[in-house]
């Protein structure tokens, strides 16, 4: 009791130790509520600066028409076609960033040995390091020439670096999964007839396809496969480092287990380790989508800023532009007439992204959140 | 470039104020966004060697160059068009007696590949390049190979011109492709076989620029006015600005050799 008793702390220290704590607790609640409240304020602003042109000018010619013309007489402000652009090159950064960003965190994560892993990994976020403006005069010095002399032949040329390894696991796995729908007996004759077959088919396909690529003329290098390639680099190392992380998450007891009931290396990731990481990659997926859509510089000087929809929309040949692009490169006009539309137009631009980016926040949490409470 | 201006400015403005330097000693520009960069070089020049004078340079467009120096508020109003008859009249009213300073020429020089074997264009057959109409080498006697077309972002005083005296009313295509800046344009057309973009006259270095309605853009066509794609910049003063003074060495200064190199190195073409 006498013990108890000399524990107690006197009233007014108790209270000063309280104040201290509450003080303490405010500064670093504080601290913390700046960057969210930085993240509303901008909302607010942009958003402000946003409304006045849907007022000035309604929804329906901003989403539906592709004529973008802010400084013609009268002007005109259809932004589907730069939507548009900033959807294509980022599906095509997509395109280039996950198969090549999931797959290298794979190898460096389950595949590689460990002092090999211990140079790659820095290595590839290297590529974080690089400023952007060094990427975008890469592209339109390099990239761009390149694509238009070479372009043909460069392509062909990925075509087959891709084509082959692919078509070749494609071979064996159909193969043999066409063989055990027989009997023993004749299974292997037919597994080997099928590989036959499957292997001219897609050696054929390869052909065709390369050849259509040798043949083609590209006119000009700045344009959206020029933008999706840097941009999908760009994102690149987003995507390895973030799904990396989550499949070493997945822990070693897993990977021990499943070896341990017999799997092979390749079961053992496509079968446990992928399926246990696929939050974490999908989150990977989508911080990469967000770099690539927000990147600017390169886009304003890679993707040609011609406010169109290619013919067909596929076509990763013709220029094209994005929200970005267009921000950056007319706020020096819009600063000379703060207030008119073609202001305000930027920002309802700008707003646009901002929800996009805020969504896909949203999803990459709820995805993540999701599969934490089906794992448990 | 501008944050360094409003630095000059202020650094001049406390150095004027300490000196107790009289108001002849504040020049104040305002206008065209195109006469701008020329202004800002002179000021910047004009600054470096007389540190004692405040120079301020706004762009508001020429519209706004006229009004400020009928109602007063420049000494100085750029203008990349001549006054309107509407507008010497509004400054007469007012007592303003403006003088026209033609400082430089804007010519925009056609600009294609080296290795493009086409002789020359007419105004009109630019035009139908830049909507749209001609997409092909092969509809001017050329190869047969895709025009890609390059354009100054809509932002430029280059692409202004280019709108006032090329396309007028008509929308450029939407297959066109901008860029940010005469270097870029001359990147841009230097690497590509088919392209064409224009350039001002300082930045054709190993283009082939082709001559327009048979006129190769030089200094002497552009001064006498037979290359078509060429225009005047005025500065408007209200009065002939008296001899010694900061205005009218100012003004004056495009007569400079080292005016005519400013304007050369702005990428527009020295008055003769």
């Amino acid at each position: 009791m006498s013990e108890a008793r000399s524990l107690m702390l006197s009233k007014k220290a108790s209270r000063r130790r309280r104040l201290a704590s509450l003080a303490g607790q405010s500064l670093l609640f504080l601290v913390t509520s700046l960057s969210s409240v930085a993240v509303l304020f901008i909302f607010i602003f942009i958003a402000k600066d946003a409304i006045p042109f849907f007022e000035l000018r309604g929804f329906r010619e901003f989403f539906s028409s592709t004529q973008w013309y802010p400084s013609h007489r009268p002007p005109e402000f259809g932004a589907l076609a730069i939507f548009f652009g900033s959807a294509i090159v980022t599906l095509g950064a997509a395109l280039v960033a996950v198969p090549l960003g999931v797959l290298a965190a794979v190898c460096l994560s389950d595949v590689l040995p460990f002092n090999l892993r211990q140079i790659a990994k820095p290595v590839i976020e290297m590529l974080a390091a690089i400023p952007s403006v060094a990427y975008g005069f890469f592209a339109l010095v390099v990239l761009a020439p390149l694509l238009q002399t070479r372009g043909g032949g460069a392509l062909s040329l990925v075509l087959w670096a891709v084509g082959v390894p692919v078509s070749i696991l494609l071979v064996i796995v159909l193969g043999e999964m066409a063989g055990e729908r027989f009997p023993e007996k004749v299974r292997r004759p037919v597994t080997f007839l099928a590989m036959a077959l499957l292997g001219v088919a897609a050696l054929a396909g390869l052909l065709r396809a390369a050849s259509f690529l040798n043949d083609l003329k590209i006119a000009s290098g700045a344009n959206a496969l020029n933008a999706s390639l840097i941009l999908g680099i760009m994102a690149l190392p987003t995507v390895v480092s973030v799904s990396e992380d989550a499949l070493q998450a997945v822990g070693r007891d897993l990977r021990m287990a499943s070896y341990a009931l017999g799997a092979t290396r390749a079961e053992t990731l496509l079968r446990v380790i992928i399926p246990a990481a696929v939050s974490g990659i999908a989150a990977a997926v989508i911080l990469g989508i967000m770099r690539a859509i927000g990147e600017t510089m390169v886009v304003w000087m890679a993707s040609g800023n011609a406010a169109q929809i290619p013919q067909p929309w596929f076509n990763f040949l013709e220029p094209i532009r994005t929200l970005t692009a267009t921000i950056a490169g007319d706020m020096g006009e819009a600063d000379q007439v703060t207030g008119s539309a073609r202001y305000h137009v930027l920002f309802a631009m700008a707003l646009c992204l901002l929800v996009f980016s805020f969504l896909c926040n949203v999803a990459s949490e709820w995805i993540v959140a999701r599969t934490r409470r089906r794992m448990a | 470039m501008k944050k360094t201006l409003i630095a000059a400015v202020c650094g001049v403005a406390l150095l004027a104020g300490t000196a107790g330097w009289a108001d002849n000693s504040k020049i104040v520009l305002d206008g065209s966004t195109t006469v701008g960069p020329i202004a800002k070089a002179f000021a910047e020049y004009y600054m470096g060697k007389h540190p004692e004078v405040n120079i301020t340079v706004s762009e508001s467009g020429s519209g706004n160059g006229a009004k400020a120096i009928i109602n007063g508020t420049a000494d100085i109003g750029n203008l990349s068009r001549r006054m309107k008859e509407e507008e010497f009249d509004a400054a007469k009213a007012k007592g303003v007696d403006v003088i026209e300073h033609v400082v430089a020429m804007d010519a925009l020089v056609i600009a294609v590949h080296p290795s493009n074997p086409v002789k020359g264009l007419t105004k009109d057959e630019l035009k139908q390049i830049y909507i749209g109409e001609i997409t092909n080498w092969k509809q001017l006697g050329g190869p047969d190979m895709k025009i890609v077309v390059i354009s100054r972002d809509t932002n430029s005083g280059t692409y202004e011109t280019f709108q006032l005296l090329v396309t007028k009313s008509d929308r450029v295509t939407d297959k066109a492709e901008y860029v940010g800046s005469n270097g870029a344009v001359r990147q841009r057309v230097l690497t590509t076989a088919g392209a064409i973009g224009y350039v001002g006259l300082a930045f054709t270095e190993g283009l082939k620029s082709l001559p327009v309605n048979d006129v190769e853009a030089t200094e002497e066509t552009v001064n006498d006015k037979s290359y078509p794609i060429s225009r005047a910049l005025y500065m408007y003063t209200n009065g002939e600005p008296a001899t010694g003074t900061p205005l009218a060495d100012f003004v004056n200064l495009y007569k400079t050799d080292d005016g005519k190199k400013i304007i050369s190195e702005q990428g527009f073409v020295p008055v003769k």
